[in-house]
């Protein structure tokens, strides 16, 4: 397993407040984050709204600067790029949005929004871009008589295709999903699953997945980290993590999960703070299991 | 067998819109007893809040009711004048809604909105009203009851405004809750929470409940009973077991199994192509079109509703403890 991103001590702290008489406060939202993407494999980040899964993803990108750390991809550190080499490195590391009604500008046509990263990057002449765009609108099951339609014209499972096609445009090797599905119908969750799976065996891609689901995650991913205020506090293979979970967070998050068996038992784990030694570090519990306790 | 607490017949709501009216809920019937839970399950825009407005009489134009009863009591909702219908609402049917921060006056103190329903319902004087408002957050598990009665919605989170929103709806102490997607806007560990305290207070103030929601999860947790709508219609209704462990409709068994739990990453068992355009409804089922079943009869006509169990009793409500399912897999062919 080659590691294809490493993210090493990532921090990004908000301030906020601060007046004539008033001391600034600092939020932690991302607080010494390291972990390891491997080529190929599904990373899943998991924590609750305000546990800083989605600003780690986004810091990755550098859609928001972190306050430090390292972001190696291939290597390097994408932290250091210029505003050149970033975006010229963007072209191997996309990012698939959560709501496919805000995440696609309603004045576009689906082509244009495609389109648009090609247009950027300056690849081919108009006609091989249509012909790349129709392409990618079959990839992901779309039907490329659609192509001129606006986002409205489509419903939200083909919004979130219209996306995953715009992140595909450049052929690129990493993707992060932000809660890709989680605005859909359960229904056609499904069918965006089966459309992610099929296309990583098709394109050779490496994901990291940042969901709260996680029946789904479950389901999609190799391996998954459990975040909690910030930081890491479980991480390892998805099979150990929910047979043998040791933090008292992903005991409680687990536990949470409603089943879908109405005879199923009902053991709910809450939750206990005076349970959780914030910022302890992480200890190996298992060959490649470790937990913040 | 007595009476049912709420007896729907044949609920048909329309949306008078342009070009032609849509017709969002058709002949929808179930009925809830005493003490028991229904969950009513479907995806957006199956008609399924759209049910719950309609029961309470609080659709808004161009949205109308244009045929079927709703018992509550024993008394036709639609008999009664604005004035009873507002006692009905809040002392008879309480109702939490998905969006707490959007049904709570972000100016009004947390114990004033408790107060009001008390006050309005003639259940408190204005001086006894915040003390029952301390006790009603206490029951809803609001730690330090006495200081958050003088929060504003703002300062909570949105697990404790969930919590207000029970305690504004309990307030009146109705025999029955509509709770409307309740816990869809909370994270996964504050839905069990909250969800532990829809069953609590069950019990405790002897409710039965309405529960409305997409996540077939929570209606195992909590529901007897369960409707599945899809398009406006109920396609399948049984106990919380019946559906669950036999399913009958193409659609529920689709909706089960593209519930991720199988085999790690093993295809999902999607159900093909969208959910349907109300205005547009294909002829016949209207499920047809995404069904593996499909059938020649399917697009004739919606099927029947076919009693799996044999029928119902004489003298019992159409509905009552029966299975069944409205698929010409299982019945009702012409």
């Amino acid at each position: 397993m080659t590691p294809l991103v490493e993210v090493k001590n990532l921090v990004k702290h908000f301030e906020r407040g601060g007046g004539w008489f008033r001391a600034k406060t600092v939020v932690k939202a991302v607080d010494d984050v390291s972990f390891v993407v491997n080529e190929g494999e599904t990373f899943a980040l998991v924590g609750e709204s305000g546990s800083g899964k989605s600003t780690t993803g986004r810091c990755m990108l550098r859609l928001i600067e972190p306050t430090s750390g390292e972001v190696l991809f291939r290597g390097k550190n994408v932290l250091g790029y210029s505003g050149a080499e970033m975006r010229a490195a963007r072209r191997d590391m996309q990012m698939v949005f959560q709501d496919p009604y805000s995440s696609l500008n309603p004045r576009m046509r689906a082509f244009t929004i495609v389109e648009e990263p090609l247009v950027i990057h300056a690849i081919g002449s108009r006609a091989d871009r249509r012909a790349r765009v129709a392409e990618l609108f079959t990839l992901v099951g779309l039907d490329p008589a659609h192509l001129d339609r606006y986002p409205h014209e489509f419903s939200g499972g083909q919004r979130q295709r219209i996306g995953l096609a715009r992140a595909l445009a450049l052929n690129p090797s990493f993707i992060i999903a932000d809660e890709p599905v989680s605005a859909l119908d359960v229904s056609i969750q499904a069918q965006v699953i089966n459309l992610l799976m099929d296309l990583q065996d098709q394109l050779k891609l490496t994901y990291l997945f940042i969901a709260h689901d996680l029946r789904l995650v479950r389901h999609i991913s190799t391996r998954v980290a459990v975040m909690y205020l910030g930081r890491i506090v479980e991480m390892g293979k998805t099979p150990e993590i929910f047979a043998n979970a040791q933090h008292p967070y992903t005991k409680a998050l687990l536990s949470a999960v409603p089943a879908t068996d109405p005879d199923a038992p009902r053991a709910r784990i809450e939750l206990d703070p005076a349970l959780v030694s914030h910022g302890a570090p992480l200890r190996q519990i298992s060959e490649g299991h470790f937990a913040a306790v | 067998m007595t009476e049912p607490l709420l007896w729907v017949q044949n609920l048909t709501t329309v949306f008078d819109v342009k070009p032609r009216p849509v017709v969002a809920v058709k002949d929808v019937s179930f009925e809830i007893r005493k003490g028991e839970t229904l969950g009513l399950v479907g995806e957006s825009g199956s008609g399924k809040s759209v049910t719950a407005f309609s029961i309470i009489g609080l659709l808004q134009p161009p949205g109308r009711v244009a045929g079927g009863r709703v018992l509550f009591q024993g008394r036709d909702l639609a008999q009664l004048a604005e004035p009873e219908m507002r006692q009905v609402r809040g002392a008879g049917i309480g109702f939490v809604f998905q969006e707490p921060m959007a049904a709570l006056n972000p100016v009004m103190r947390v114990g004033a909105h408790i107060a009001e329903a008390l006050i309005v319902h003639g259940l408190a004087s204005k001086g006894e009203a915040r003390d029952r408002a301390v006790e009603l957050l206490r029951a809803v598990k609001i730690t330090d009851p006495e200081k958050r009665v003088d929060d504003y919605p703002h300062q909570l989170s949105g697990g404790m405004r969930q919590r207000v929103m029970m305690a504004v709806a309990l307030a009146c102490k109705p025999p029955l809750l509509i709770a409307d997607e309740p816990t869809t806007a909370l994270d996964v560990t504050v839905q069990a929470q909250v969800l532990d305290l829809l069953r609590d207070m069950k019990a405790q103030f002897d409710l039965s409940l309405l529960l409305i929601t997409h996540d077939l999860g929570v209606i195992a947790e909590t529901a007897d009973r369960v409707a599945v709508m899809y398009a406006g219609r109920i396609v399948e209704q049984g106990t919380v077991r019946e559906i669950f462990h036999e399913p009958k409709h193409p659609y529920t068994r689709g909706l089960l199994a593209s519930i991720p739990g199988g085999a790690a990453g093993s295809r999902l068992q999607a159900i093909d192509g969208t959910v349907p355009n109300l205005a547009s409804l294909p002829p016949g089922c209207s499920f047809a079109p995404r069904c593996g079943d499909r059938m020649a009869v399917c697009g004739t006509a919606f099927p029947p509703v076919t009693h799996l169990g044999g029928g119902p009793s004489p003298g019992l409500p159409a509905s009552a403890g029966e299975h069944a399912v409205r698929c010409y897999l299982h019945g009702g062919r012409p």
